[in-house]
């Protein structure tokens, strides 16, 4: 549901390219105009400034600034503007040799690394692993001694030692592409891998590319400067790190020598990583809109001018939840939210099993988690309320929530493997969440959870509370789910799905368990599902969810017999599991 | 397990001796000749110089003097230094507590502050979030050696708060330690923080709006410990690995930073030999770099293992 809304979203922004998408941030822009100056204004470097960068004057050693020497002179009485337009070029040249050494080097193996896989790819990964413990700055220390004091050598050798980043995010983005169904698709069709290569490939790989380039380019202006700051750089070859040696040798008597080389690294290297960064953005955008804390309380405060409207309103007594013209919002922009849930209002009695049911993007994930109060990043109840034993519990803080949350209301979720933390045992986390919610002792809830794993039909509890979330199946990760939640025996169960993800024959068993449970227990559950199957099984009540509203709330057996709306009717035709539904049809025709 | 450490040794022993036969190839490039009149000075005659180079071993062939080094280093021989003659090892040990006491410390620096801020970064967002993410920016651009200087002129020349140069052991005296050693784990540091703060700052917002941690949200688990003990577990291991690769880094800026603290550490033995061509120190300075290396990136692995029971137990 949240990729319905997601994909919506992101429609309205996928009209500007990446290009534009990058001009218009803010950040990004100006730092590729920034950088954009630093190398016109080092190319421009003769016109700009009219003096030799290595010239000196006696007079002006240490000068002050003045008209003629806007930065004023250096410790030998050079012109530091001069010094520190030219410098830029030394700076420039290094990024551009790291840059195409780095990268011609690490994206070509890694193309064919990720692509041919085997011994290749098993000694590069071998040689970029070895190349990344390199003591870099020794090596180069030692070829600037070999070698003589080239800016070419030292920074073809630090182009090499920066190509495994390259080549390991080549490779990896071809692994992943390697396998697509569309490159075998163009491999039966007759078309060569080199081409598939090229065209596929290298479109996938362009957007950590230039985030991968940046951060190059930003480390080689630093490492470059650090260089001739060692002495080890061109001694007749103007650059900033020069500069800040010379700087540093007059530490004592002119301090501020240090500030503008310093300043103009710090400029390009900055620079280059924001130009890194936006890109990244730009890639990611249409993931999570957080929504200015403005707009939450504007949508908030109308929500609370409708629930005074309608405290009058008496409430059933067996009545244990209701959602009154529940409405949920995400945000698209920062100003600007889309409502997924368009006023929802649904009632559970004490006791009572609830369906909600509807197609995937209905609004019904929305909805439950709504109730929870723990819907993802981004979205937010924007209107109406949800009252639980005569308490309104949206806009309750987390603290007071806890309070209900496993106590009074469990959530079984659809996807058990991914809602177990994979870095505890099973018994670990089971046990946690029952002395967050009672007074037990560690033991005492050690012997509870045991009889509840025995209780959900786990042959071994001993064993299951050892393991890891990764060592069992699905359908056992399930019941311990289920075990967690009924184990504080709560008055609500939540299920979004619970057997959605899970193997046919699991599937059958899990809800034959829950319905098991329900009626030991007598507690009331919401349970989510698109499946009439399920419902005709399990449920009392069913309401029915299109498109973020309920058309049809009714006695289950009153929609399998007489379902009144047009969305209801559709969807029991296409369900083409259980009984009722066949039925249904039957009689419809 | 036994297997996985067997692999790993012998990997290591590869690239020691990869990076080992790499260096002495890259500083044999100077003639054996030349290496000896560096060492004798220009008053020296062509006699001497040939005579010096001989007892060098500076004229046998390349893999005979690559061969005799490399089982000499096996035993734990490293040689002497061809200008001062002193045991690289002796030089090594004598110098290497100053290096690690200031890498030691920029890391213990780095690990607390980066998880501060990244946690912060990552729980409250908004503007906290926009400082961290400006701040590490800033962390990667300013060069750390820069950085150094600023500290020096302002801290230590003008306030005189800290010792601007020298190393005082900490069994000597302690505050003069911290007085010596403060400023360069400072600068040290400040290029590491942002980039692990950054780390965590990201691994954390994932995992955070992971499945898991919704579920342990619903079963009441405290917010305190769904963040510190689970979130912050699995979103450990893409810092833990940035943290060793940050410090293969502070191994390279610690020779920068020695040079202008003026501290006696195995970056100074560097530079120095490395501008002489002092070849054997110069092999001893870079196994020992590599060691480092190997061994903390073992650690990270071990640690890994520790925090996650997929990779402890496959």
């Amino acid at each position: 549901m949240s990729t319905a809304t997601g994909t919506q979203a992101s429609e309205t922004r996928t009209r500007r390219t990446p290009l534009q998408r990058f001009l218009r941030d803010p950040l990004g822009a100006d730092s590729a105009v920034v950088l954009l100056i630093i190398i016109v204004a080092s190319l421009a470097a003769p016109l700009l400034s009219p003096y030799d960068p290595n010239f000196t004057s006696l007079n002006l050693v240490f000068a002050p600034p003045s008209p003629a020497h806007p930065l004023g002179g250096d410790g030998v009485g050079r012109d530091v503007l001069a010094r520190l337009l030219w410098g830029g070029r030394a700076s420039l040249l290094s990024g551009a040799i790291v840059l195409v050494v780095a990268c011609v080097l690490g994206v070509s193996l890694g193309l064919v690394a990720g692509y041919r896989g085997g011994l290749f790819d098993t000694i590069g990964n071998w040689i970029a692993n070895a190349l990344m413990a390199f003591p870099g700055i020794i090596i180069l220390m030692a070829s600037a001694a070999a070698l003589g004091r080239s800016i070419w050598i030292s920074m073809t050798i630090f182009g090499v030692l920066l190509s495994p980043g390259f080549y390991r995010m080549t490779r990896t983005n071809v692994r992943a592409v390697r396998n697509e169904a569309f490159v075998d698709a163009a491999r039966v069709f007759g078309i060569s891998p080199g081409r598939i290569l090229f065209r596929h490939i290298l479109t996938v790989v362009r957007g950590p590319l230039l985030i991968q380039i940046a951060g190059a380019v930003g480390i080689a202006v630093v490492i470059q400067a650090g260089l001739d700051f060692l002495g080890l750089g061109d001694p007749t070859l103007p650059s900033w790190g020069v500069m800040l040696s010379d700087a540093f040798r007059s530490i004592y008597t002119s301090p501020l020598q240090i500030l503008w080389p310093g300043l103009m690294i710090g400029l390009t290297a900055g620079a280059a990583a924001l130009i890194g960064n936006s890109i990244r953005d730009v890639l990611e955008e249409g993931d999570v809109v957080r929504v200015s804390p403005a707009a939450v309380r504007a949508a908030r405060r109308q929500q609370r001018e409708a629930t005074q409207a309608s405290m009058d309103v008496m409430d059933d007594p067996n009545e244990l939840l209701a959602a009154e013209d529940l409405r949920v919002s995400y945000g698209i922009s920062k100003s600007t939210t889309k409502e997924v849930v368009h006023g929802v209002n649904l009632s559970i009695r004490r006791g009572e099993v609830l369906g909600l049911v509807g197609e995937s993007g209905s609004g019904k994930t929305q909805t439950s988690l709504a109730i929870l109060g723990l819907l993802p990043e981004g979205g937010f109840v924007s209107g109406g309320r949800i009252m639980f034993n005569g308490l309104q519990i949206n806009g309750l803080g987390p603290g007071e929530m806890r309070g209900i949350l496993g106590k009074k209301i469990a959530y079984i979720p659809q996807e058990p493997m991914t809602n177990l933390d994979p870095m505890f045992s099973i018994g670990s986390q089971l046990i946690e969440r029952l002395r967050s919610n009672t007074n037990m002792s560690r033991a005492e809830a050690a012997a509870k959870m045991n009889g509840m794993l025995d209780r959900v039909g786990i042959a071994d509890p001993a064993r299951v509370m050892a393991s890891y979330p990764h060592q069992v199946s699905g359908g056992m990760a399930q019941r311990v789910l289920i075990a967690g939640a009924l184990a504080t025996e709560p008055d609500l169960i939540i299920a979004d799905e619970p057997s959605t993800a899970l193997d046919v024959t699991v599937q059958a068993e899990v809800l034959d368990l829950l319905r098991e449970l329900q009626r030991e227990s007598h507690c009331a559950m919401l349970l989510v599902t698109h499946n009439f199957g399920v419902v005709a099984d399990i449920c009392d009540t069913v309401a029915v969810m299109q498109g973020g509203q309920i058309v049809e709330t009714a006695p289950v057996r009153d929609i399998f017999a007489r379902p009144q709306h047009e969305y209801t009717r559709s969807l029991l035709e296409a369900s083409l599991e259980g009984r009722p539904s066949r039925s249904a049809r039957e009689a419809h025709q | 397990m036994i297997l996985f450490f067997v692999k790993r040794a012998l990997a290591s022993l590869v690239l020691l001796f990869v990076v080992s036969l790499l260096t002495f190839s890259l500083l044999n490039l100077t003639s054996g000749q030349a290496v000896a009149r560096t060492i004798l000075g220009p008053l020296a005659t062509d006699e001497q110089v040939h005579q010096r180079a001989e007892q060098l071993g500076l004229l046998a062939p390349f893999w005979t003097r690559f061969g005799d080094w490399l089982t000499h280093a096996v035993t734990g021989n490293l040689g002497r230094s061809w200008f001062s003659s002193e045991q690289v090892t002796d030089v090594l040990t004598s110098r290497l507590p100053v290096t690690l006491s200031v890498v030691i410390c920029t890391v213990i620096v780095t690990a607390v502050l980066s998880t501060l801020l990244g946690v912060a970064a990552a729980v409250y967002r908004g503007w906290v979030d926009r400082a961290v993410q400006i701040a590490a920016i800033v962390g990667f651009a300013l060069p750390g050696f820069w950085v150094a200087l600023l500290l020096v002129s302002t801290l230590a020349v003008q306030a005189h708060l800290f010792a601007a140069t020298g190393y005082i052991a900490p069994n000597a005296s302690v505050g003069g330690w911290l007085s010596t050693i403060t400023l360069p784990v400072a600068s040290l540091a400040i290029g590491s923080i942002a980039a692990l703060a950054q780390t965590l700052r990201g691994s954390l917002i994932d995992v955070l709006r992971s499945d898991f941690i919704r579920t342990l949200r619903a079963g009441g688990v405290s917010e305190r410990s769904v963040l510190f003990r689970h979130a912050l577990r699995s979103a450990a291991p893409p810092w833990l690995t940035v943290l060793s690769l940050q410090l293969v880094g502070l191994l390279g800026g610690a020779v920068i930073i020695e040079k202008i603290f003026a501290l006696p550490g195995i970056g100074s033995v560097a530079e120095q030999a490395t501008a002489r061509g002092d070849l054997p120190l110069v092999l001893g300075v870079v196994v020992l770099m590599v060691i480092i290396v190997i061994v903390v990136n073992l650690l990270v692995d071990i640690a890994n293992g520790i925090l996650n029971p997929k990779v402890r137990i496959s």
